[in-house]
């Protein structure tokens, strides 16, 4: 072989494995994209039907209930507007309290509460994750439009800089 | 007077480093050769005054100084020493004035260990370093100053955070950050051979060690962090692809590149713009990963930083050291990259070429699963997560065929390979890793335990990488050979060779611990009262009884647990729910029973009535898990190994030989 035509040869050998990388990214970024939501939006209907999805806020205080063998837990996630009901099978994280910041994953089921598969509260005492607290901004901003103000959203979600620890991964 | 005093000296070390940035870079474009001389003792009075600053800082931990804000911040007179000492770096003032002195050291490691490089080209190396110094020294003086003072003082401090209070912190933040610092110091050679238009074989040789020595230390900084998150978080995970762990890990997959196409730049000449374009990406991943870390745009337990200000000046540093380099890159690369080496298309090239685009096009899809959901927030506001599941999509299928071609790369030959010979080279490691992993499935079958097809295909891959280093060990020293000559043949071979060994095996046991563990975990999380069993991957738990306890500066319920397995031994674990006094936090503490073939893991969760009768509890099995560790550690030490080889060593052995005087001095 000569030396232009190996080198074509590489090239195109190159170009074959960049394509199926960004195949291969853009595939797995498709389907593993979480967006996030908060009650308010929830409420609204933004919600795709049957999609897994984020939900922040707070922990609604007097919500949290346990049931059954002590591992099922419900309890309500709000924006102080509005207040979706979850539910939860597993441990819960050490900094999960009623009246502060969590984020819950998982998808709505039919009756309305949302099924929880990971529960994720704060590291540290003085933080919120930043998606409860952008959530609970723009609920407190405008609470029937999606968008508040683009800049304090920004801010919010900087100044909350908070550590997220995960609880139950099942 | 002491916290004045640190920053007096950090004042100095800016001036020092901007000497240190100028002088010789111009000295060695003019060959002025006062000014190049200039760069050594530069160097040594630099690392010498962020010394003295850290030292300063220690101090005032020590002493418990509150009028001090980042000691109020982060110690409590409580504290037990070792972490109020190590509480130096659990902030972010600490954390970069850290930073800084990883770099000085490494410069000033340079500085006394290239004596015997011409002369002007380790003043462009010191000077490159320099640079990055100035920036640093500019973050830590006027952005982010540890020293900053508290009036009035405070009375106590806030304490450092609970889930920091573990062995693991002392020596993770140095280790990771000597190793993401560390990358500098290949970053510096490459901008000076791009600089001087030494881009050869010297050059990939002298940033080899170098690289090496990063890359070692990056590893034992990861292994640290993994640990930490697996026995202090208790979620029984070790690896989680959170933001900061793949900050820390981009740097890691393009070091690893890096010192693989070094070595077809030192040995055959090839690939040598490559090799400076791999040299300056690893570090601008470091850096990046400081930003992603350090500046509070990420969500994590390393997130210190809320304001914005640190954040846009370590992304203008990055812009303007990424900038800056990639423009010389592109300037001067062309001219010096032409490459003469030529090779077939089946040799040890092409396996570390393709072991490079595989482990650059690994970094790239955790860059871009890192990056993607700040992008969309700060474009159009909506707020995305992207979870394990993704990380696992890409980076899997990229890296497991890189271990697949481990083993042919390595008894691959230089130039030219046949395919005849290495299949009669690696035939009986290939049948016997296929013939092992058959025997366990199928023993796995008969016992009840069923193995997942992932599993299977990665005890194969680890059985792989294990027996093709084996059967290239046999290559190497069993080619008509009388059993006398073996010792004299081992001792004969290289440290590198060994090291290479070592870090390839190390790969091969790490493969197989994470199948192992992942792949045949039990867990069982259910509630338990006073006296009732549980069961978990063959084990049983009895909880026993629950009682109060107290740490220096925490209170603690602590419950004990009798494990046992059918009929053999049995013994007794103490997970703790810990509340810290300071900040009121709680944190549960899980047990851990290490074992060579198994972790057993207890940790509670949350009490269900008032008097603490009945609890939920995390059980769990996970076979194998320490040979994670393991694994890890013995590709950190093959970097070790590798580093005591001769063809690193002479150089030093010879600059002894002609100065024979004091480094100090600084003799160029």
């Amino acid at each position: 072989m000569k030396p232009r035509q190996r080198r074509l040869l590489w090239v195109l050998a190159g170009l074959a494995l960049v394509a199926a990388a960004v195949t291969l990214v853009l595939r797995a970024l498709n389907s593993n994209v979480m967006f996030f939501y908060s009650p308010s939006q929830v409420h609204a209907g933004e919600v795709p039907h049957g999609a897994a999805f984020r939900l922040g806020g707070l922990v609604e205080p007097g919500s949290l209930q346990r049931s059954g063998d002590g591992m099922l837990l419900r309890f309500a996630v709000t924006d102080e507007v509005r207040s979706v009901p979850v539910q939860y099978r597993g441990l819960l994280p050490d900094l999960f309290r009623e009246g502060k910041g969590v984020v819950v994953s998982g998808r709505m089921q039919a009756d309305g509460a949302f099924q929880a598969s990971e529960v994720l509260a704060k590291h540290d005492e003085n933080y919120m994750p930043p998606e409860a607290a952008h959530a609970l901004k723009n609920a407190a901003g405008k609470p029937s439009e999606k968008s508040a103000d683009d800049a304090t959203v920004r801010e919010a979600g900087q100044d909350s800089a908070g550590a997220v620890s995960s609880g139950g991964r099942t | 007077m002491i916290a004045e005093l640190g920053v007096f000296a950090l004042v100095l070390a800016l001036v020092t480093a901007v000497l240190l940035a100028v002088l010789p870079l111009a000295g060695a474009h003019w060959g002025l050769a006062g000014w190049v001389r200039l760069a050594r003792p530069a160097a040594f009075l630099l690392c010498a005054l962020c010394v003295l600053s850290s030292a300063s800082l220690f101090w005032c931990f020590w002493r418990g100084d509150f009028s001090v804000l980042y000691v109020a911040a982060n110690s409590h007179s409580d504290l037990p020493m070792a972490y109020k000492l190590a509480a130096f770096w659990g902030g972010h003032e600490g954390s970069m004035l850290l930073w800084q002195l990883m770099l000085s050291g490494w410069t000033l490691a340079v500085a006394w260990r290239s004596r015997d490089l011409p002369p002007a080209f380790v003043a462009r190396v010191l000077a490159v370093l320099g640079w990055i110094s100035v920036g640093l020294l500019l973050f830590l003086l006027f952005l982010s100053n540890p020293f900053a003072r508290l009036i009035p003082a405070a009375a106590q401090g806030k304490d450092l955070n609970p889930l920091l209070q573990d062995p693991g912190m002392v020596l993770h933040p140095p280790l990771l950050y000597m190793g993401y610092v560390g990358f500098a110091v290949p970053f510096a050679f490459a901008l000076a051979a791009l600089i001087s238009g030494e881009l050869g074989a010297a050059w990939a040789r002298w940033s080899r060690s170098w690289t090496l020595a990063a890359w070692g230390f990056l590893t034992l900084g990861i292994l640290l962090g993994s640990a930490w998150a697996y026995y202090v978080l208790g979620w029984g995970g070790w690896w989680f692809w959170d933001p900061v762990e793949n900050a820390s890990f981009m740097p890691w997959l393009v070091g690893t590149a890096l010192l693989h196409s070094l070595i077809v730049t030192d040995q055959r000449g090839a690939f040598r713009s490559w090799s400076a374009l791999l040299a300056i990406c690893a570090f601008s991943l470091s850096l990046l990963g400081t930003f992603l870390v350090r500046s509070g745009v990420l969500t994590s337990v390393h997130a210190f930083a809320v304001d914005p200000g640190r954040g846009l000046f370590i992304l203008c540093f990055i812009v303007a050291v990424v900038g800056a380099s990639l423009w010389l890159f592109a300037w001067r690369a062309p001219e010096l990259g032409r490459c003469s080496g030529e090779f077939a298309m089946l040799s040890r090239e092409t396996f570390l070429l393709i072991n490079n685009v595989l482990f650059t096009a690994a970094a790239l899809a955790v860059l871009i699963g890192t990056l993607y959901p700040l992008a969309l927030d700060v474009l159009s506001g909506e707020k995305i997560s992207v979870g394990p599941p993704y990380f696992q999509a890409v980076f899997l299928p990229l890296v497991l065929p890189a271990l697949a071609l481990m083993g042919v790369g390595t008894v691959a030959r230089w130039k030219s390979s046949l395919v005849g010979e290495l299949w009669r080279r690696l035939r009986v490691a290939l049948v016997l890793s296929l013939a092992c992993s058959a025997v366990l499935a199928l023993a796995g079958g008969w016992m009840g335990v069923r193995l997942s097809p992932a599993t299977l295909l990665g005890l194969a891959l680890g059985l792989w990488c294990l027996l093709s280093t084996l059967a290239h060990i046999w290559q190497r020293l069993g080619q008509g050979l009388e059993i006398g000559h073996l010792g004299q043949r081992l001792s004969r071979q290289p440290w590198g060779w060994w090291g290479m060994l070592m870090a390839h095996a190390g790969a091969g046991v790490f493969v197989l611990a994470v199948s192992l563990a992942d792949g045949l975990e039990s867990r069982h999380e259910t509630t338990l009262a006073q006296g009732e069993t549980a069961e978990a991957g063959g084990y049983r738990f009895r909880f026993d009884s629950l009682g109060p306890t107290a740490g220096p500066n925490y209170d603690a319920q602590r419950a004990q647990f009798t494990v046992s397995r059918a009929g053999l031994d049995s013994w007794s674990m103490f997970p703790e729910k810990r509340v810290y006094r300071a900040q009121g936090m709680a944190l549960s503490q899980a047990a851990i029973d290490s074992g060579w073939t198994r972790d057993v893991f207890v940790a509670l969760g949350d009490p269900l009535d008032d008097q603490g009768l009945r609890w939920t509890v995390r059980l769990q099995v996970k076979p194998f898990m320490d040979w994670v560790w393991i694994g890890t550690l013995m590709m950190a030490l093959g970097a070790g190994l590798s580093l005591m080889d001769r063809r690193f060593r002479t150089a030093k052995q010879r600059a002894h030989r002609q100065s024979g005087a004091p480094a100090l001095q600084g003799a160029v």
